[in-house]
């Protein structure tokens, strides 16, 4: 599964009484490897897209196929299957779990595939040596910085070798410093593991490292270039 | 697919952390848990002894597990209603009848007077050697001798008689009752031993004497008014009963305890019912602070949760991994509630005094010193009840975790 | 000011209806037990000691003082016709009559017995004793009749006679000498006690004191009072109106059957350990939920206090949550405690194995619970009362507060 394609996906939310739009017909295709932006302001939908082509959300209408599967067709059990074994997530806080350690919780995603004890010791430390958090694996999410978090969150992501790794303002609550190490993490990992990176943002620094930038505002994709 | 075992690990050690979040709630929760399944199982362990006890002295006084006797002899236990001692054959069938032990009773309504005093009791003519297995009785004798052969000649009485026909050990008194043709016959004895019972009304109305004595008092010789069986067990006498039917020679009838004495029976039937809505009012009482506990505890975790269905974890291994947290605490809340109940009971196994109540429990029919009798059955009942109610009433927050939807749950705040 | 404190308490219990909820249903649970059990309990307990009493024993007797313990013929109250008359003249009661008791071997055709004859007052026993109701063949004595006698129903078996038929009795008088006599039985009685029907005989008082020599004596003056609440005013009464306490001792029932309060006593206190596990784990619940409600509002509690509120009155806040709830708890468990009770007390309520118990307690086989103030309030009550308590830790917490500290929890 390499490639994503949406085609005109539509989805409406109701906030209070308002009934609010949060993808308008979008059209999309991504190939695999690429290092693709979602830029736009708080309720442009970016957020919505990301989660629809991550099988988090259903589209109220509309295609989304990655590779052969059509993720806008498969029930609950079968999306959790497609995530579990096809994309990695980094959320903008909260991606670890509190009561596992650093290394348990990259460990985590393996021991749901499945993956035997050695090997997932193995490609845990091997993981967290490469995002820079060598010593520090057994240390809880409470005693780690909020950029070392996001760095396991990532190593996590990356560890079970997905197809697509999908980040929603993974730089949001980092100082500069950290989000530009966080930035870099992701184009080395991008271009050494050949994963497509689909990172949604409106932190102009971000943008900067992406090769492709696209912008929506109120649901649609106003531009799509490459950088 | 994936290994169960794997994840089975893994939901483990999750439910195992995850408990330990916040100590205290997980602390007073168990607290409650072990203070109810103590109470579960001492509550239990003191109501059976006390029913227990009420028991054996109802079936000592009955006397016997099962009795034989002739039909009419319930309905006027008197001389004209004997039955023949057991032949040979008999005795072989009841001697076959395996680890059962039977003795011949005479008992009569008659009437003995002492100098001063004149009063009615229950004559009772006692195999020797047996009695003590049927009545206990030679074990409570508190003065003198119990009677020593089948044509003793001495009358052994209760304390309480004792004094109410002012007489005592070494005097005499004189026993009257009637033959099978109405007439009066009575006889002198010599009081050679004084007992005292559990329930002290019997004192009153009890007297022992020789058996062979009494078939001579009363001319019925060769004749006894019933025989009585013991089994190991009171609970467990249907072979026994089953084996015994199958040899009863006519014109004898035989009763278990449960048959003769109504209260009794009633009483034993209804323990298993009491202890079992015990167990499920408590755990009632449980129930709301359990769910809210693994509810506070979902809550708190709303985001985790939509994390963990993010990384693709399927909603009913959620579920697992929550019941899982359930019963981890279920089960360090019994061990504890076990253990509490093993400790306080022990030291009470001599028996507590309760002799402040002592008419009060004679009138229940129960002794004035309370034995807890703690049996397995009733401890795997409650343990039993609480862990499978406890999932029970686990499911519905645990279903309703998994069904929270990602998007919503990781943008909780 | 009050006002304001009120409502934020209330808004609070429903920030987690749930929580809150499940808390008050824990006491619900709990009080509706206990109002049904306690309605149960107390309603049995009256009933009880009502039948027990009014069989036989009534509410208080007269009787020599050595002979509650020893029954013995020698120990008698002399003149007890004139005594007895003049007690209904003092006390204004009708419901007393005397009574004398002796043991003698009684025949009939076919079979004898050893048994105790009682000598009754025919006028006035059907006022005391329920048992002249419970003919159930023939009929009671006839005042001042001589040769006639009333036994009970197994009695009536044992002896292998009925109505209509002849018994021989002898025993000895007070006086040691000979006391026989021949009667008629004109009615037997059937209480359902087999202790009752098994031991019990009765004749004219008048016919018992000439036959067994009492020489107008008798042993015993039984008074029924018209409640049970009255025993004490009337055995203090006359307790001071005796003249001769060396002759004659005034007993309560309580003297006279022992067995009966201990045995409700006994049955109170199987039944409060039962309640008070219920009560505990009530207070464990709230203790819990009360526990983390505070803990969860650290942060705000830290800004409370750094606006200048005084740790007091955090405290009579929680307390005040606590209350509110309680309240809730306590009325609606009253609520459904009572309805329940009250469709019982009409419907009645039996288990198995009830039967059985009733009959040798005295007790009808349905039991039909009571309300009163007491029983809907007392479980209730000290429900309400652990709860409270519980949450006075959670409450006393806050005194451990620091603002700023607070304001940083998470």
């Amino acid at each position: 599964m390499t490639a994503i394609h949406c085609h005109q996906l539509c989805k409406t939310f109701r906030q209070g009484d308002e009934i609010v739009t949060g993808l308008d017909h979008v059209d999309l295709d991504i190939a695999a490897g690429e290092f693709v932006c979602l830029s736009g302001p708080s309720g442009s939908g970016k957020t919505t897209l990301l989660n629809a082509i991550g099988g988090l959300d259903t589209p109220d209408s509309g295609e989304i196929r990655m590779g052969d599967i059509r993720i806008d067709q498969l029930e609950r059990g079968a999306l959790a299957d497609v995530r579990l074994h096809h994309i990695g997530f980094v959320f903008q806080a909260y991606n670890l779990i509190p009561v596992l350690s650093a290394r348990e919780n990259v460990e985590f995603v393996m021991q749901v595939q499945g993956v035997p004890a050695r090997e997932r010791a193995q490609k845990a430390r091997a993981i967290l040596a490469e995002v820079g958090l060598d010593g520090l694996e057994d240390r809880r999410p409470a005693q780690l910085s909020g950029g070392q978090q996001q760095r396991v969150a990532v190593a996590r992501a990356i560890v079970s070798q997905p197809d697509l790794v999908l980040a929603d303002e993974p730089t949001a609550n980092l100082d500069s410093v950290a989000s530009k190490h966080l930035m870099g993490l992701f184009v080395e990992l991008n271009s050494n593991h050949h994963v497509t990176f689909v990172i949604a943002t409106h932190d102009k620094r971000v943008m900067s490292y992406a090769r492709r930038l696209i912008r929506m505002q109120d649901g649609r994709i106003v531009s799509d270039e490459a950088q | 697919m994936a290994s169960p075992h794997l994840h089975f690990i893994t939901l483990l050690t999750l439910s195992w952390r995850n408990l330990w979040r916040n100590k205290r709630r997980t602390a007073i929760m168990l607290g409650a848990i072990s203070v109810g399944v103590w109470a579960m199982i001492f509550m239990t362990a003191l109501m059976r002894g006390m029913v227990d006890d009420m028991i054996n002295q109802g079936i000592r006084n009955l006397p016997g597990h099962i009795q034989l006797q002739n039909p009419s002899y319930l309905d006027d236990p008197s001389v004209t209603n004997s039955i023949a001692a057991p032949d040979d054959e008999l005795r072989a069938a009841l001697d076959g009848l395996g680890a059962a032990r039977w003795a011949t009773r005479i008992k009569v309504p008659a009437v003995i007077a002492s100098e001063r005093e004149t009063r009615g009791v229950n004559l009772i003519g006692v195999d020797a050697d047996a009695e003590s297995d049927i009545s206990g009785l030679p074990q409570h004798i508190s003065e003198g001798r119990f009677i020593e052969s089948d044509d003793d000649g001495g009358i052994v009485i209760g304390a309480r008689l004792a004094e109410h026909l002012e007489t005592r050990l070494g005097k005499r008194v004189v026993v009257m009752s009637q033959d099978p043709d109405n007439n009066i016959s009575e006889r002198g004895f010599r009081v050679v031993g004084i007992y005292r019972a559990k329930l002290p009304e019997l004192e009153e109305f009890n007297v022992y004497a020789g058996r062979d004595t009494l078939q001579q008092l009363l001319g019925i010789e060769g004749r006894v008014s019933q025989i009585i069986i013991m089994g190991d067990d009171y609970r467990d006498l249907e072979t026994l009963y089953q084996r015994l039917l199958a040899v009863l020679p006519d014109g004898l009838q035989a009763r278990a305890w449960y048959q003769v004495d109504r209260y009794l029976a009633a009483m034993y039937n209804m323990m298993d019912g009491f202890v079992l809505v015990w167990i499920v009012i408590i755990f009632l009482a449980l129930s709301f602070g359990l769910v809210n506990t693994l509810v506070m505890a979902i809550f708190e975790r709303v985001r985790e949760i939509g994390l963990i269905q993010a990384l693709g974890m399927r909603p009913a291994l959620i579920v697992y991994q929550i019941l899982l947290e359930s019963l981890l605490l279920l089960l360090i809340g019994l061990a504890a509630g076990n253990l509490l109940a093993l400790i306080s009971i022990q030291p009470m196994q001599d028996g507590v005094d309760v002799s402040v109540v002592a008419e009060g429990m004679a009138m229940m029919g129960a002794g004035s010193v309370l034995y807890p009798k703690l049996i397995l059955s009733d401890m795997l009942l409650a343990n039993v009840v609480v862990i499978l109610l406890g999932i029970l009433t686990s499911i519905l927050p645990a279903w309703r975790a998994a069904q929270l939807d990602p998007v919503r749950a990781l943008n909780t705040t | 000011m009050s006002n304001v404190v009120l409502r934020m308490a209330w808004r609070n219990l429903w920030r987690h209806w749930r929580r809150t909820w499940l808390t008050i249903g824990a006491m619900i649970f709990s009080n509706t037990l206990l109002v049904f059990s306690i309605s149960l309990q107390f309603g049995s307990y009256d009933m009880m000691i009502d039948n027990s009493l009014q069989a036989f024993t009534g509410h208080i007797q007269l009787q020599h003082p050595a002979y509650l313990d020893e029954q013995k013929m020698r120990y008698a109250l002399d003149d007890i016709d004139a005594r007895a008359q003049s007690l209904r003249r003092d006390l204004g009661l009708e419901t007393i009559s005397a009574r004398a008791a002796g043991f003698a071997l009684a025949s009939s055709k076919d079979r004898s017995f050893g048994l105790q004859i009682l000598g009754v007052d025919a006028r006035h026993e059907p006022l005391v004793s329920t048992l002249p109701a419970l003919i159930s063949s023939g009929r009671y004595l006839r005042p001042g009749a001589r040769e006639e006698i009333v036994i009970g129903a197994v009695l009536a078996r044992n002896l292998k006679v009925d109505v209509g038929g002849e018994l021989t009795f002898l025993g000895s008088g007070m006086d040691d000498s000979f006391a026989a006599g021949v009667v008629k039985v004109v009615g037997i009685f059937e209480s359902g006690s087999s202790d009752l029907d098994r031991a019990v005989a009765q004749v004219n008082l008048g016919y018992f004191q000439e036959t067994f020599a009492m020489r107008g004596a008798g042993h015993s003056i039984v008074i029924r009072a018209p409640h049970i609440d009255d025993v004490e005013r009337l055995v203090t009464q006359l307790r001071a109106n005796i003249d001769d306490p060396a002759a004659v001792a005034v007993r309560d029932w309580d003297e006279l059957q022992p067995g009966l309060r201990q045995a409700i006593r006994a049955d109170m206190a199987s039944a409060w350990f039962m309640y008070s596990v219920l009560i505990v784990l009530v207070a464990f619940s709230v203790l819990n939920t009360q526990l983390m409600s505070v803990l969860e509002r650290t942060r705000e509690f830290g800004t409370m206090m750094a606006l200048g509120l005084k740790p007091a009155r955090l405290a009579r806040l929680v307390m005040l949550e606590t209350s509110l709830m309680t309240l809730i708890g306590l009325a609606l468990g009253i609520a459904l405690g009572a309805a329940i009770t009250a469709w019982l007390s009409v419907v009645g309520f039996s288990y198995p194995g009830m039967e059985e118990m009733a009959e040798k307690f005295n007790l009808p086989d349905r039991m039909y619970p009571a309300i009163s103030l007491l029983s809907l309030s007392l479980g209730p009550g000290i429900v309400a009362i652990g709860s409270l308590l519980a949450a006075i830790y959670p409450a006393l917490r806050l005194n451990l507060l620091q603002p700023i500290e607070a304001m940083r929890a998470v």
